[in-house]
């Protein structure tokens, strides 16, 4: 029972890192802002509750399993609303996505919603 | 920006050097609340500065001379972490092997901090308490109240475009303000104390007057009572050394607040610590909210002019 729960707890401590990592090339490969800022929204945060979550595996006792469930709680709250502001910022300062770019100096009408 | 990846780094590795008080602080202020004041200050001045009129040549050749003496300064210094440097041999086992004794505070960095070197952090606050004023005295300027009724307006119609972040902010400020008074109190048994408190109570009261205007959060915080506060921190720290004076002993002795000495140790700490928090996060408001003023007024400014 005790290695089901060690390697479990390995298993999810390892897909937490691969998906960081991921992330992070995400950042750097991808084309334009907000795709880089969706790669990072979304696997930072998977990432991040993966290795909480094989963490919390490793010492359940009672009061590090509360403390780390609670700063599961608030990265699963903050790091979405964070990309979220960020995407809402630069749209507020005119920064259009690539497509929309490309269209505009086609000459098309392009409709932006805010 | 790179200002704030900076502090990160730096909070980073004061963790891998085991100085976990030390990077909480750091992390808080430096990533947090500086590359916020940094970049509302961007937000006033503008983003790139004028091209210089002269090539300072005596300022660099100035810096680059004491530089230079200093670099050889550095030169006879003993090397990092060496166990014979008289940093280690002076008063810090003193510190190390008498602070359960003396004070039976489980956590050494406040016991250093609040009690064998509590003038120091007199010094700290008073320090921060001067920063407070010096803002007040430089940048407040004196609010109308039709201003903040018009403000009010372009407030409410713009709940449509904010609706994600108030909500969810709403729901976290609670959990916020909670964990800087866990912080505040638990200073004795992990990292913790007054200054990381007040940082964290004044980032909840900033992401709030962020989030839904100025003019709303100078109506729930006002602005006579955060100055008073600020004044108050102060006041309490020095009264407990005053306080340890007229008992008979030295400024700022515990011993001598309660019968037993360990007792008015712990007495005297938590006073302590109390005070620094208050101050602490009565002048960040303080800053920020003076800071942020001046941006709405240049705003709205540009805003009539256009």
């Amino acid at each position: 029972m005790d290695s089901v729960i060690e390697f479990s707890s390995a298993l999810c401590l390892l897909i937490g890192s691969f998906l960081c990592l991921s992330g992070g090339v995400g950042i750097i490969r991808f084309p334009d802002f907000y795709t880089r800022m969706h790669a990072v929204g979304v696997t930072d945060t998977l990432g991040a509750g993966m290795i909480l979550v094989g963490l919390m595996l490793l010492r359940p006792e009672n009061l590090v399993l509360i403390k780390l469930i609670m700063v599961l709680l608030m990265t699963l709250f903050i790091n979405p609303t964070a990309s979220h502001a960020l995407a809402r910022a630069a749209l507020h300062s005119d920064l259009l996505p690539l497509l929309h770019r490309k269209d505009k100096k086609k000459g098309a009408e392009s409709s932006n919603p805010w | 920006m790179l200002s704030g990846i900076y502090g990160l780094l730096s909070a980073s590795f004061f963790v891998t050097l085991d100085a976990v008080d030390v990077a909480f602080t750091e992390a808080a202020v430096g990533a947090g609340i500086a590359t916020l004041l940094m970049l509302v200050t961007v937000t006033m001045t503008g983003r790139y500065e004028h091209s210089a009129r002269h090539k300072p040549i005596g300022a660099l050749a100035v810096v680059l001379v004491t530089g230079g003496l200093l670099l050889y300064g550095i030169l006879d210094m003993p090397y990092f972490g060496s166990i014979d440097a008289p940093a280690h041999l002076h008063v810090a086992p003193r510190y190390i092997n008498g602070s359960m004794q003396e004070i039976g505070v489980i956590n050494i960095v406040t016991s250093v901090l609040a009690s064998y070197r509590g003038f120091d952090t007199l010094g700290e606050v008073v320090v921060i308490f001067t920063a407070g004023v010096g803002v007040l005295a430089l940048l407040s300027a004196v609010r109308r109240p039709e201003e903040d009724v018009e403000i009010d307006s372009v407030n409410v119609s713009m709940h449509e475009k904010y609706l994600i972040l108030r909500v969810v902010t709403k729901i976290l400020i609670p959990f916020i303000l909670l964990f800087a008074l866990y912080v505040q109190f638990h200073g004795d048994y992990g990292p913790g104390g007054g200054f990381q408190a007040g940082v964290i109570f004044a980032a909840a009261i900033i992401l709030y007057s962020m989030l839904f205007g100025m003019s709303t959060a100078r109506r729930v915080i006002s602005q006579p009572i955060i100055q008073l506060l600020s004044a108050i921190g102060v006041l309490v720290y020095g009264s407990v050394g005053v306080v340890s004076l007229l008992n008979g002993g030295n400024f700022l002795d515990y011993n001598l607040l309660s019968d037993d000495p360990v007792a008015g140790q712990h007495l005297g700490i938590l006073l302590v610590e109390l005070g620094i928090g208050c101050t602490v996060t009565s002048v960040m408001v303080i800053i920020f909210f003076n800071f942020a003023g001046r941006t709405e007024d240049h705003m709205r400014n540009e805003r009539k002019s256009a």
